[in-house]
């Protein structure tokens, strides 16, 4: 099963023997095995839930190993924390900015390394080191300016940088393309190649997978916390991979994905339930207009930071329009307040479940009802029989894992957590229900599910806005797509069996500026 | 490539950071114009408000809260909060006058009672970082735990008669000759002077001035109240800072209980009650965040010297009732929480 | 919720069992209740009214510290409410029922705005909690001493205005009365209603609340005006009782003694779910042992005492060190429990089942074996393209 080595090196830099760590109920990795050559960029493939995160953390000494080795140039190590894996030579940027913005660009480049003189802090050096690191990422700012006065694109690169600067032997890369766009992920890559050509051995995680073969000599593949196999990627061709990582028949996915994308088709008659004519925010998206009519699914695509959450959340209130009106079931609304749009029946599920969806201290069951609380107000309590039918009536229409009502929600997988949420929505009825990257970070079988039902919802005559970071999902179930770039929508186009991925693409890059 | 934001050229660089800059001094600058305005009320109140012996006699008469002042800087900027040093500074004062009153000679008391205060600290600095106790609660305990040690060693105050403390207690610093014109119009040369304990103080400000922005440790104290998990992360040792600021608020309290005791000549276990409160007063008057991550400890020495002023205002007006001052803290904090709240919000639009 | 009360009032329960204990070691005599005059008198009647106020105060601490604030002014709202109060019937000149219901009603009154002021400071400005009371709580103890003009009073103790703090009602000590209704209305107001429900979602995430459409402002403004309620009441309770009302004392500390008592109790610092019945014991724990601590050692070691259980019983309750006193327990084994110390990502999935399951109105998907794979569309390959 294991791949020969690649000539430059004999010796792993890395390497991870049988593997164990289980959480409080679940095995996250099983006797898994790795290994990271110098001079290689070693990707690392599954789905979520796989353990590829779980397995990062181990190397960086995030979390303990229960068994296993791990062994870094040949030594046998246990990091007890981040700082001692960077010191053993260990760099990692993770997927969301692990940075600190209240201070400056050199100071977070720089920070626990900044040269000193006499014994205190030489700042001057420091800020031109600063911008030697920051030219080599081609990132024109200003090294003495505070980080948070950048966007999270350029942070990210910051940290990027600030992990190529620890001139270290192993460099984890988490997802480091999320928040770029099409340009910076180019301009990452060279940045990648040139570290491996120096002999750093690079491990990189990314859902992309055209990102991950433009890059990567060598894979390994994990499913369900077990390890399926090591691969170069030059041997294991694109279908085969995805195969691998779900576990499924190849044929009968290509099946099923012409099923549903063929019902997504039909046109939609009636007046909008939603009108928005110029409705801006400033700093946050362009004034843009949009009609939204019952039983219909409409889709924004863009890339990440195009503005397609700012825009649904002036559909909701979450954020205060400065121009334009809004319309609902006929009358005009400046909506200042997610209370207000729930009023009007519009529901909204954010993408970050976390810090704005679930209350994680209360159960499944108070969760759910939370909305519909909310709406009668403190003083009038829903009866407890009443929750406990509601929790068991979603609990089991959307197949929710653990099925106690009392389950604390922190306590769930990402899948069951997001259904949780749909059900808190779903119960307050809404006529538009606005879904913001519903299926991320969630395992297969949860995502056909969800998108099964979005589906379902708007035969039912349900509006939906659905926003999604894959295309063919977008595709999939939309009738009519947006299309949004720099914070201005630019397009509207509608759904019909010739419109292809590549046609949104085409419009997402048309009149970008020329490298 | 470039990304959308940056402007091209260097000298447009160094005009944002002075912007950028500028904005992040605008809070001290309102503290020292409000200093100033102060200053000038009382001297058109009161006469001599401002003659120069007036001016270093704030520092003098609280000269403890200046390193008070100084070690909770170091807590509130890496995030946390210190209640237990006004309990700490009497705790100081109780154990030197004690052990001095053994017959124990200044040369060991003085590091022992910098030795029990970094001690208490450390213990608190553990609780918080390696126990996870909320800094509210720990630094509370520790207030009790204080108070109480010194209830413990006595329930009145301890008079001190070394020889190095009553020197201390006495000695005056001469700074320059003035011409003092009194009530009756008579003429006099007198020294303006100051004391050997504002002179600790005033070194202890220097040496936290650089700790703070010239060390690593004083950087990371800023990163750990910026974002504690991206610091930890970035492999920065955060569980060693956060213990060694409390350690380092200790030590100042300590040294606030020997400058107790020198200026009071004794130990007094009832002391610094609410001393706490002026501190963290003090810190925000100065404009650092209670969330961490930001502030200057030159500024915390101003809001010092504004809490100064209001005592002085009392100890020049005999008749004026103490809830003044207290009633004019209150509102000075609220002033600048306000500010604070109000330049955040601007900041964040 | 079972779970949580069984769980969290475990350790608190068990300290002031074993403190109860320890009194009675000392002091065989302690448990020892007297009927004179037809009202109850002994050490335990002492104790719960001595707790009387503090009990008052922890309550509507509890409250704001559920939706992640905290109030430091109730001390110096003690003082003022009871002070006013004190001075007025001084200054009225006698101590007749009328006197004393206007005095208690205008302190009353004046402790509600007081509790209004902070939530408003923080419900409709924003500032955070620590400081905003922190301002009322340096402010509010000058502006009692403005009030009583820095002299400290000596009521006229009629038994009307006697009765709140030191008198009885049907053999019991009033006090403990008061502050008994005044907890099972607290505890009617957060269960029977959805408030306790709503005040914990706000308190363990304020975002995710607000976008579910609850609206968090009338709730934290609420939540700080019944805590100054709670300690206008307590003010008058403390003032009531002595013969001199001095403003710089009255409540001194008892912010403290408060918020020891809600976190002992169990409830959080950081917000969250709260538990009323821990608050209740956590104020006798404090009053316990107080007692205790003066009898068998010394009314000076008291503080001490007081540090110790505090920090005994937050060991306790920190879950790194139960989890090291599991490990400890356990025979040779070493593993370190992995630790999370990052940033959201989800967390890990459960064990995969066999089963799947149709979805809401949706044809099902026929499926194979494994769970988390029931195949349907994942992230396909984006075909050619630049």
């Amino acid at each position: 099963m294991p791949a020969e080595p690649p000539p430059t090196a004999d010796r792993p830099v890395v390497e991870m023997r049988d593997i164990n760590i289980s959480f409080p109920g679940v095995k996250a990795l099983q006797d898994v095995s790795f290994r990271l050559y110098p001079g290689e960029v070693h990707a690392l493939m599954g789905e979520n839930g796989a353990g590829k995160s779980t397995l990062i953390k181990a190397l960086t000494g995030v979390y303990q190993i229960d068994s296993g080795v791990i062994s870094v140039k040949g030594e046998e190590v246990s990091f007890s924390g981040p700082a001692q894996a960077q010191q053993a030579g260990i760099a990692t940027v993770y997927q969301e900015v692990n940075l600190v913005t209240n201070l400056s660009v050199a100071e977070n480049i720089m920070l626990g390394r900044e040269p000193r003189r006499l014994g205190m802090i030489d700042w001057r050096r420091m800020r031109k080191h600063a911008a030697s690191v920051l030219a080599g990422l081609n990132l024109d700012i200003d090294p003495g300016s505070l980080l948070s006065a950048h966007s999270i694109a350029v942070q990210q690169l910051v940290a990027i940088g600030r992990a190529i600067d620890v001139q270290a032997d192993v460099l984890v890369l988490d997802e480091p393309t999320s928040s770029l766009d099409v340009k910076e992920v180019a301009e990452l890559m060279a940045v990648i190649r040139q570290v491996r050509d120096s002999g750093v051995a690079v491990l990189f995680v990314s859902h992309f997978l055209d990102q991950t073969y433009q890059i990567s000599d060598r894979i390994t593949v994990l499913r369900n916390g077990g390890l399926v196999g090591e691969y170069l990627a030059a041997d294991l061709p694109r279908l085969q991979l995805v195969s691998k990582m779900i576990g499924k028949d190849l044929a009968a996915l290509e099946a099923l994905e012409e099923g549903t994308k063929r019902e997504a088709v039909e046109r939609v008659e009636g007046g909008a339930y939603l009108t928005a004519a110029a409705l801006g925010r400033k700093g946050s998206i362009e004034p843009f207009d949009l009609d939204i009519h019952p039983g219909e699914v409409v889709g924004l695509a863009g890339l990440l930071g195009s503005g397609r959450t700012e825009l649904v959340r002036l559909l909701y209130g979450a954020d205060r329009s400065d121009t334009g009106t809004m319309t609902i079931a006929g009358k005009d609304i400046k909506l200042r307040s997610p209370r207000q749009a729930l009023d009007r029946k519009i529901a909204f599920a954010s993408e970050n479940r976390k810090s704005e969806g679930l209350i994680g201290d209360l159960s499944v069951r108070a969760n759910i009802v939370l909305a519909m609380q909310a709406e009668r107000g403190w003083t009038r309590q829903i009866p407890r029989r009443q929750q406990d039918e509601i929790a068991d009536r979603y609990i089991k229409a959307l197949d929710i894992r653990p099925t106690s009502p009392d389950t604390l929600v922190r306590n769930l997988s990402g899948g069951n957590q997001q259904k949780v949420l749909l059900g808190r929505w779903l119960l307050t009825e809404p006529n538009l229900l606005i879904l913001d990257e519903p299926t991320r970070g969630i395992d297969v079988g949860a995502k056909a599910q969800i998108q099964k039902l979005v589906a379902g919802l708007s035969e039912k005559g349900m509006a939906v806005v659905f926003i999604s970071a894959e295309l063919e999902e977008v595709l999939r179930l939309s009738h009519r797509i947006c299309i949004l770039r720099d914070r201005r929508k630019v397009a509207e186009i509608v759904n019909s069996e010739q419109t292809s991925v590549d046609d949104i693409m085409d419009i997402i890059a048309a009149e970008a500026q020329p490298a | 490539m470039t990304t959308s934001l940056a402007p091209p050229t260097p000298a447009a660089h160094s005009r944002q950071r002075l912007g950028q800059r500028f904005e992040q001094y605008t809070q001290i600058g309102v503290t020292a114009l409000l200093l100033v305005i102060m200053l000038i009320v009382g001297s058109l109140l009161y006469p001599n408000f401002t003659s120069g012996q007036a001016i270093f006699d704030l520092l003098s008469k609280n000269v403890f809260l200046i390193p008070l002042a100084i070690g909770m800087t170091f807590v509130i900027l890496s995030g946390g909060i210190d209640l237990s040093v006004g309990a700490v500074m009497a705790l100081g004062s109780v154990i030197a006058a004690s052990l001095l009153q053994a017959g124990w000679s200044a040369v060991l008391v003085i590091p022992i009672v910098l030795l029990a205060a970094s001690a208490l600290g450390l213990l608190v600095g553990i609780m918080i970082s390696r126990f996870e106790i909320q800094p509210f609660i720990a630094t509370l305990a520790a207030m009790f735990l204080a108070r109480g040690l010194c209830l413990v060693i006595t329930d009145r105050s301890i008079a001190i008669n070394d020889g190095f403390f009553q020197t201390m207690n006495l000695a005056h610093i001469n700074l320059w000759e003035q011409e003092t014109v009194n009530l009756r119009g008579r003429v006099r040369i007198t020294d303006v002077y100051t004391t050997p304990s504002v002179a600790i103080a005033m070194a202890l400000l220097v040496v936290a001035f650089v700790i703070l922005h010239y060390s690593r440790f004083g950087r990371t104290v800023y990163a750990v109240g910026g974002n504690e998990s991206s610091s930890r992360l970035m492999g920065l040792r955060v569980d060693r800072t956060k213990i060694s600021v409390y350690v380092i608020s200790g030590f100042c309290a300590g040294v606030s209980g020997l400058l107790f005791a020198f200026y009071t000549a004794s130990g007094d276990p009832v002391a610094g009650i609410g001393y706490e409160l002026n501190a963290i007063a003090a810190v925000v008057i100065g404009g650092t965040l209670l969330s961490g991550g930001s502030g200057y400890v030159l500024g915390s020495m101003l809001g010092v010297l504004v809490l100064a002023t209001i005592y002085a205002y009392k100890e020049f007006d005999g008749d004026l009732n103490t809830g003044w001052t207290r009633l004019m803290i209150g509102v000075l904090v609220l002033f600048f929480i306000v500010l604070q709240r109000l330049v955040a919000t601007r900041r964040r639009r | 919720m079972k779970k949580l009360t069984s769980h969290r009032l475990l350790w608190p329960a068990v300290v002031l069992i074993a403190l109860l204990v320890a009194n009675l070691l000392w002091n065989h005599s302690f448990f020892d209740i007297t009927v004179r005059d037809g009202n109850l008198y002994g050490a335990p009647v002492d104790i719960l009214r001595r707790a009387a106020p503090v009990v008052l105060v922890a309550l509507g601490m509890t409250l704001v510290i559920a939706t992640r604030g905290i109030d430091l002014s109730v001390g110096a709202v003690a003082a003022i409410s009871g002070s006013w109060a004190s001075m007025y019937i001084i200054s009225s000149g006698g101590g007749s029922v009328g006197v004393v219901l206007t005095a208690v009603g205008v302190a009353l009154v004046m402790a509600l705005i007081a509790g209004a002021w902070n939530g408003f400071l923080v419900s409709v400005l924003g500032i955070q909690p620590i400081v905003a009371t922190l301002v009322l709580m340096v402010a509010g103890r000058g502006l009692a001493q403005i009030i009583t003009n820095e002299k400290i009073l000596y009521p006229d103790n009629s038994p009307a205005y006697k009765l709140i703090g030191g008198g009885y009602l049907l053999a019991v000590p009033f006090s403990i009365l008061l502050a008994g209704g005044i907890f099972a209305l607290t505890a009617v107001l957060t269960r029977r209603t959805a408030l306790g429900t709503l005040i914990e979602s706000v308190g363990v995430n304020p975002e995710a609340s607000r976008l579910a459409g609850v609206r968090a402002r009338p709730i934290i403004f609420l939540a700080y005006v019944f805590s100054g309620l709670c300690a206008g009441i307590a003010g008058l309770m403390l003032t009531s009782n002595s013969t001199s009302a001095d403003p710089n004392s009255i409540g001194l500390f008892i912010e403290l003694d408060a918020i020891l008592a809600v976190v002992i109790g169990g409830t959080s610092l950081a917000g969250g779910r709260f538990s009323l019945a821990g608050t209740l014991i956590g104020a006798f724990i404090i009053e316990t042992m107080d007692a205790f601590v003066v009898i068998a050692i010394s009314a000076r070691s008291t503080d001490v005492f007081k540090a110790c259980v505090v920090i005994i019983v937050c060991l306790l309750q920190s879950s790194r060190v139960r989890a090291w006193l599991l490990n400890v327990l356990r025979w040779g084994r070493q593993p370190r429990s992995p630790r999370r110390t990052e940033p959201g990502s989800t967390s890990v999935p459960p064990a995969p089942d066999g089963a799947t399951a149709p979805t809401l109105t949706v044809p099902d998907i026929n499926t194979g074996t494994n769970a988390d794979s029931t195949g349907g569309p994942g992230s396909l390959p984006v075909k050619a393209k630049s």
